[in-house]
């Protein structure tokens, strides 16, 4: 889709920016040794750090990926903040104080504290390098998203973008900086998320176009899609005859095209331009419908968009080419109701809670999409209209990857217990969100600081559900790219909000992606360099190092970001907390719970659970078919989700590992070690 | 000095929580079509659920926080932790 750009969504949006980076110099100058770079000295308030928490884990995946997934599937978007919530539990009933007490700046210092070894250094080392890379892809994606419609650059400026400030953020000045932009963040996006779901209830919900049509009975359910033409019902003999619907010719089945599913109605070129390039035979472009048999005698036409994919890369747009000009055609925005109970076209404002129970009961038309290929190489994507009651919205299993637990196949449901397993133990193992341990003053600050976070999140992931309803009735949402949902809702009800919700939004990129790239670059100071090579640096050198390792990890980010761009960030942060819960949480655990935890059975934990959950990923039946474009059959993993199969793994490593190498008197007990 | 732990309340509500967690899960898995049972004021017990899981996260959250703080807050400063506020600077240049 394409967007108008506002100067004041510009204005707003480089305010913020500029005030994020100004922050971050003037708090910088305080962090020029190890100490202050990675840890802020161990200064910050608790009640700061624990928003900051919030600012830190509320991503871009949070915000833009499953308010996005919600607009489009409903309730399984949610699950995601179910688990992503779950997390925290884990983190401060069993983490938080120890990891405290155990570290100093990274998650290796933790995990090493008893045994001073290299190897674990190594270890943890890789392994914070490899998750927080993978969790860095999703919100570079994040970020291009953004950037697209607010400022009218293409996804890869926007990521550019990104890449360049928090390599100057990170570079200027640390964690004491990240952690007050994580704070500013996390409070503004709470308190905006908030500011936007009162609208959302006070507008209530409506069918569009309702008034208009009064006293039409007959097929009134499908007619009041408004501005979506309907054509029918028509008697199924006719419409094998018919060439012609209301002077509009039927385009011939040919290249893909099949009148059994999907038919396209002529529409002529305006003015007296004749032949477009690529235009469908004939001049002009089409409307694309698909054919619904509503049972063996009756069909209906209901109006669909068509985006074609030419082997140059440029799109046509029903045909036409895209653009706003005469004779050139956008994808329409979308997102209605096409029924309210007992007939109503407008509810007016509604509580929380009736606004479920309204929606339950009602019809929303939700967005599917089928690819035709032709035979010069381009594809047309159909998306078409699926009026879906609203009691099936507001349950698990409408989006594809939960669709399984319906299908009564065990290997689906397996599939979904393991992806909810890696979120309920991945929180506790992300590194950006571990080091953030050290910034605080002891444990009872680690534990606050927690609590804090949880609330905050807790109630941020409640209105998600409410953003993301919100924007599936808004009538603004983009088929193309579920990740715009809030933003575009916030656009639906004023272009001011607009601009402070992407600016948040984009900030929040910003601050997340500082975290990680911190996290990364102490894993590469820290623990790879001093840990494992040994190389003893003074605190000045040990942060240049940190801060080149920064750049280039930032680097590394801004080329991914601009790889994956098509992929829901979501889905993404799923594979980055798989491998993190397989990797680091047996080990942490188990060091903690059990006394006869040796240090090759925390180093072969954490190989073991990072190298078989990313090997697993890497072939699963999703990469195949997303990443790489390979048929998702030929894939060798079952089923794509790796961490049922790999925490579990990780753990036995550990204790088998761990057993085997205790009588060559490894100290086994707490006294010896500290 | 014994293992760093985290103290047996927290551990209770901990199980406690992944129990309640657990059951939404399989739940979900196993009976999908339970989700679209409405116990209560009209709201399905995915909606029910899922906000208990969210809310009861937060209570938990707090109540740990409420009893935990007379009893560790006393033992904040203890000397045998080491000096873990503002740690001097040759602490942090040593590298371990």
């Amino acid at each position: 889709m394409m967007h108008d750009v506002s100067p004041m969504a510009v204005a707003i949006f480089f305010l913020f920016v500029g005030g994020t980076v100004g922050l971050s110099f003037r708090l910088g100058r305080n962090a020029k040794s190890s100490a202050g770079y990675f840890a802020a000295h161990g200064q910050i308030p608790w009640f700061v750090n624990g928003i900051a928490f919030a600012g830190d884990y509320l991503s871009a995946a949070s915000f833009l990926g499953i308010c996005g997934m919600i607009a489009a599937y409903g309730y399984d978007g949610f699950l995601y903040s179910i688990g992503y919530l779950a997390g925290w539990i884990v983190a401060l009933f069993v983490i938080a104080e120890p990891m405290k007490r155990l570290g100093k700046f990274t998650f290796a210092d933790a995990l090493d504290s008893r045994f001073d070894s290299r190897g674990i250094k190594l270890a943890a080392g890789i392994s914070t390098l490899a998750v927080s890379i993978f969790y860095l892809i999703p919100q570079m994606v994040g970020a291009g998203v953004l950037i697209q419609p607010l400022l009218g650059f293409p996804h890869w400026v926007g990521v550019l973008l990104v890449g360049v400030t928090v390599i100057l953020i990170v570079v200027t000045a640390g964690m004491v900086s990240t952690t007050w932009v994580q704070f500013i963040k996390g409070s503004l996006l709470v308190i905006f998320s908030l500011i936007l779901t009162i609208l959302v209830l006070a507008r209530g919900l409506s069918v569009p176009g309702g008034q208009s049509v009064p006293g039409v009975e007959g097929h009134s359910d499908l007619d009041r899609g408004a501005a979506w033409e309907t054509i029918g019902p028509l008697s199924a003999d006719e419409w094998s005859r018919t060439t012609q619907i209301d002077g509009r010719s039927i385009l011939p089945d040919e290249d893909g095209w099949d009148r059994k599913r999907w038919v396209r109605l002529q529409s002529m070129p305006e003015g007296n331009a004749s032949q477009q390039p690529g235009a469908s035979p004939g001049g002009g472009g089409f409307t694309p419908f698909e054919v619904v048999t509503l049972d063996s005698s009756q069909v209906l036409l209901r109006e669909a968009q068509a985006v074609t994919r030419r082997a140059d890369g440029s799109e046509l747009i029903n045909g036409w080419v895209k653009g706003r000009g005469e004779n050139q055609r956008l994808l329409r925005p979308v997102g209605h109701l096409s029924r309210l109970p007992e007939g109503q076209t407008s509810t007016g404002p509604l509580g929380p809670l009736e606004y479920l129970r309204v929606l339950q009961d009602s019809e929303v038309v939700l967005w599917g999409s089928h690819p035709i290929k032709h035979s010069d190489g381009s594809v047309t994507t159909i998306h078409y209209q699926r009026p879906t009651d609203g009691s099936r919205v507001l349950r698990p299993g409408e989006h594809p990857t939960f669709a399984g637990i319906r299908s009564g196949q065990t290997i689906d449901r397996i599939e979904f217990l393991s992806l909810m397993m890696a979120l309920f133990c991945g929180t506790a193992s992300l590194p950006h969100i571990l080091i953030r341990y050290y910034t605080v003053k002891d444990e009872s600050s680690a534990r606050k600081s927690t609590i804090v976070g949880i609330t905050s999140i807790g109630l941020f992931y409640v209105l998600t559900l409410y953003l993301g309803l919100g924007a599936m009735t808004s009538g603004a949402l983009d088929v193309q790219d579920t990740n715009m949902a809030a933003p575009l809702l916030a656009r639906s009800i004023s272009p001011l909000l607009f601009a402070i919700i992407s600016a948040i939004a984009f900030t929040t990129v910003l601050g997340t992606v500082s975290g990680l790239i911190l996290a990364s670059s102490g894993a590469v100071a820290h623990d790879l360099l001093a840990g494992f090579f040994g190389v003893r640096l003074s605190s000045d050198r040990q942060v240049r190092v940190a801060k080149l390792a920064a750049v280039v990890v930032g680097a590394i980010a801004i080329l991914l970001g601009i790889a994956f761009q098509k992929m829901n960030v979501t889905f993404l942060v799923g594979w980055a907390f798989s491998i993190a819960a397989s990797a680091n949480l047996p080990a942490l655990v188990m060091l903690l719970f059990w006394s006869g935890t040796t240090r090759q059975g925390i180093i072969a934990s954490v190989i073991v659970g990072m190298s078989s959950s990313l090997i697993w990923i890497l072939l699963s039946g999703d990469t195949y078919q997303k990443v790489y474009g390979w048929p998702a059959e030929d894939a060798w993993p079952p089923f794509s989700q790796p961490g049922i199969v790999t925490i579990p793994l990780s753990f036995v490593t550990l204790v088998i590992v761990s057993w085997l190498t205790k009588t060559r008197g490894e100290t086994s007990g707490w006294s010896a070690a500290e | 000095m014994n293992p760093p732990r985290a103290s047996r309340l927290g551990l209770t509500l901990f199980v406690f929580y992944l129990l309640l967690y657990l059951g939404f899960v399989l739940i979900a898995a196993f009976s999908p079509s339970l989700m679209e049972w409405r116990p209560f004021d009209g709201l399905n017990l995915a909606i029910l659920y899922g906000f208990g899981l969210i809310g009861i996260a937060i209570l938990l959250a707090l109540i740990y926080g409420a009893f935990t703080k007379t009893r560790l807050d006393d033992s904040v400063g203890d000397a045998t932790r080491g000096p873990v506020t503002n740690p001097p600077r040759s602490a942090s240049e040593t590298p371990s």
